[in-house]
């Protein structure tokens, strides 16, 4: 199915949520609206002429102002591919969990989490899942500074330079 | 009040147990540096003596932060990052990444360096199986399926050294090309190795897999249905041990491997049943003899001409994005690439295909023993470089 | 037949201390330390071509049983603490070697690894480094017979005396 059609059949059910469509681009993208995620994927899945069943990749985005949460698609049956792209901003990154529809995006959602600070709402498990529990920060957000130590492991290097200062002084 | 009833005669051993018998979960903590769990993965069982009640991977001990290091190099100073994070694959995940550059660019390559592309990632995947199938061993408590598997490993890895320089992490696939020609002869050395290579499957079949005890150990064991496989997005020969018939070379193939033909290897049950260890170590058996069929057809069809790049090494991407996804020995491996066009990628997500593979743990560790998780596990093929990232 | 009667019946003059160094120089025991890439090539030392069997070294998983921590990898800072503590936890006297760029440096991740430890260095004492990236099997046994030539040198019973 074209994602002219896909795109057609998602605003008859969704109306607004389902925002634009841009197949001007090498992979036509739908975009959607954050807390309606969960419904869109449920339909995605079920549907009998889409039955998106496979969840390539769960992507986050640093978008400067917003944050971007990427959905690759593919159906094994039907052998065809969406994607969908929803934005969110800084202060409220909540976006709605898919992982109860593939369980793929339980993980990558806690990546998503983990690095960018996206909020994945009705999410069952939302920790860091790569960096350390008490990790200060959101690494792959673009104004990132790493924190100096770590429980006295210093990080970066100019932490230990200055701490070799402090010592000769 | 019950007594145990025993026939000791001393009285001594007659206990007095509560009734009802009180058991209580174990917390076992296996990793992050273990021998079996094949790099740094910690796994925290709950256990009801020898029963996994429940495992819960914990990953991140090799996180080295490759998506921040995308961001602030150039498109081709990404590659040798991309060498790095399944270091058994190295040649597939280069392969990857140079195709998803120069689809999003548009970049025309030579056919010659098409067709050794081919060539040195299918023998990376035959040596990434090697590796699997040693160390598959060695997590069940065979050692000598470790020294033939490396035997023949490292055949392939002189191969890569003649052609590349390096042993582990070659740098040989860049964008627009591969780094240099072959070096003369080396065609004929890689026939060489086939013919060599071939007759040792055998070997292997009659050394471990075919082994009563080895088949005891993983037929039946850490079954993955073909629905649950899907819903939890594994790929590569973790899902097409399931019975998923499931191939991106084929299904949805990428450069030129849609001019060679091969079959699509899947669990059908020989032993065991279809979805378990066992199936999902025999399809990566398969799946070797189909790549030097590839390798063999690789060679004999290959043209010659220039091999050299024929980007600059200061190319860049015109703005857009792109999703693309290439068959490593460990599954589908995605690259999401962001260019705004300028000299450094805004974004390279990196789909990992163990990183999926590994997400399966939870769901079928429940009710097996101790023991077989790490059959599971091992059955996995699981890099934790490439996990991490 | 008589020169071997005669070499039967020799004496060698040595210290204790020498004697000590010697025969500890012999068989330095790993710990089995594979993190990332470097651990397939230490994997490859220890495997048919190279052997590392025939320099009385024998990978063992548990540190109470090692003489010596092959760091082969990147270390991060969630396993540092962990590296830590298995060093803690081996009997004395004990050595490191570290092997591979990132384990000496951060290697090619020094810039911008937010989450890579800059040298393993940083938390235990190395007695030799190989560089390489990753090194080679053959710069890996030349590592270890360095760490021998440094065991043969030492004199435990001075040191404590």
């Amino acid at each position: 199915m074209e994602a002219k059609e896909i795109f057609k059949k998602l605003q008859d059910q969704f109306g607004e949520a389902v925002q634009e469509l841009n197949d001007e681009v090498m992979q036509p993208y739908i975009k959607i609206a954050p807390d309606k995620t969960n419904e869109i994927a449920q339909f995605l899945r079920d549907e009998e002429d889409l039955q998106f069943d496979y969840l390539m990749c769960l992507s986050g985005l640093d978008l400067g102002e917003n944050l971007g949460v990427v959905y690759h698609l593919y159906s094994m049956k039907l052998k065809h591919k969406i994607v969908l792209k929803t934005e969110v901003s800084k202060e409220k990154p909540d976006v709605h969990t898919v992982a109860n529809i593939w369980r793929t995006a339980d993980w990558h959602e806690r990546e998503a989490y983990d690095l960018l600070g996206i909020n994945f709402v009705n999410h069952p498990d939302l920790r860091r899942i790569l960096l350390p529990d008490d990790w200060e920060g959101h690494p792959l957000r673009k104004d990132y500074k790493p924190q100096k130590s770590w429980h006295g492991i210093p990080v970066t290097l100019d932490s230990e330079e200055e701490e070799n200062d402090a010592v000769e002084q | 009040m019950t007594q145990w009833n025993n026939n000791f005669p001393d009285s001594r051993f007659e206990l007095e147990v509560p009734d009802p018998l009180k058991t209580d979960e174990y917390v076992l903590n296996m990793g992050p540096q273990h021998p079996s769990t094949h790099g740094v993965l910690r796994v925290v069982l709950k256990t009801d003596g020898e029963i996994v009640e429940s495992a819960t991977p914990y990953i991140g001990y090799l996180h080295r932060t490759f998506e921040k290091h995308a961001e602030h190099m150039t498109w081709p100073q990404v590659v040798p990052y991309v060498d790095r994070m399944d270091y058994l694959a190295s040649m597939n995940n280069a392969l990857g990444y140079a195709l998803a550059v120069e689809k999003l660019a548009g970049i025309e390559v030579n056919e010659r360096a098409q067709y050794l592309r081919v060539i040195v990632a299918e023998l990376n995947r035959i040596a990434s199986h090697l590796v699997f199938f040693g160390t598959f061993g060695l997590d069940l408590g065979a050692f000598t399926p470790f020294l033939y598997g490396f035997r023949e490993r490292e055949m392939i890895l002189d191969l890569f050294e003649e052609i590349s320089g390096g042993r582990l992490l070659y740098n040989y696939i860049w964008i627009g090309g591969v780094a240099w020609d072959a070096p003369d002869g080396w065609l004929e050395k890689v026939i060489k190795f086939c013919d060599y290579f071939e007759p040792k499957i055998k070997e292997y079949n009659d050394l471990l897999t075919f082994n009563k005890i080895f088949i005891d150990r993983t037929a039946g064991i850490g079954v993955i249905p073909e629905d649950l496989a899907i819903n939890y997005g594994l790929s590569g020969p973790t899902l097409r041990g399931s019975g998923v018939n499931f191939d991106l070379r084929k299904n949805d193939p990428y450069g030129i491997y849609d001019r060679f033909n091969f079959n699509v290897c899947v669990g059908d049950g020989t032993r065991g049943v279809v979805g378990d260890s066992w199936n999902r170590y025999w399809v990566r058996i398969l799946e070797m003899v189909e790549s030097t069929k590839i390798v063999r057809q690789a060679v004999e069809q290959i043209p010659d001409g220039d091999a050299k790049e024929t980007v600059p090494k200061n190319v860049r991407v015109p703005a857009g994005e792109i999703y693309f996804r290439t068959e490593t020995p460990r599954g589908e491996l995605g690259y999401y690439i962001v260019s705004d066009g300028g000299k450094n990628p805004v974004r390279v997500k990196v789909r990992a295909p163990a990183f999926s593979n590994l997400s399966v743990l939870p769901a079928v560790a429940p009710g097996t023993m101790v023991a077989d998780l790490v059959a599971i596990l091992g059955s996995l093929d699981i890099v934790l470089g490439e996990i991490d990232r | 037949m008589s020169e071997l009667q005669a070499l039967r019946d020799n004496i060698l003059f040595t210290t204790l201390d020498d004697l000590l160094s010697w025969a500890r120089s012999g068989s330095p025991w790993a710990i089995t330390f594979g993190l990332a890439c470097c651990a397939i090539e230490m994997m490859a030392t220890g495997a048919s071509r190279f052997d590392l069997d025939r320099h009385g070294m024998f990978f063992r998983p548990s540190p109470r049983q090692s003489d010596v921590m092959i760091v082969s990898g990147t270390v991060t800072i969630k396993m540092a603490p962990l590296l830590r503590r298995l060093y803690e936890q081996m009997p004395e006297p004990k050595y490191v070697i570290s092997m591979g760029s990132c384990a000496n440096s951060g290697g090619p991740y020094w810039q911008y690894g937010y989450h890579v430890l800059k040298g393993v260095d940083k938390i235990v004492p190395v007695d030799v480094y190989v560089p390489g990236c990753p090194p080679r099997p053959e710069a890996l046994i030349h590592g270890i017979m360095e760490l021998k030539e440094k065991i043969k040198k030492e004199r435990i019973l001075s040191k404590i005396g």
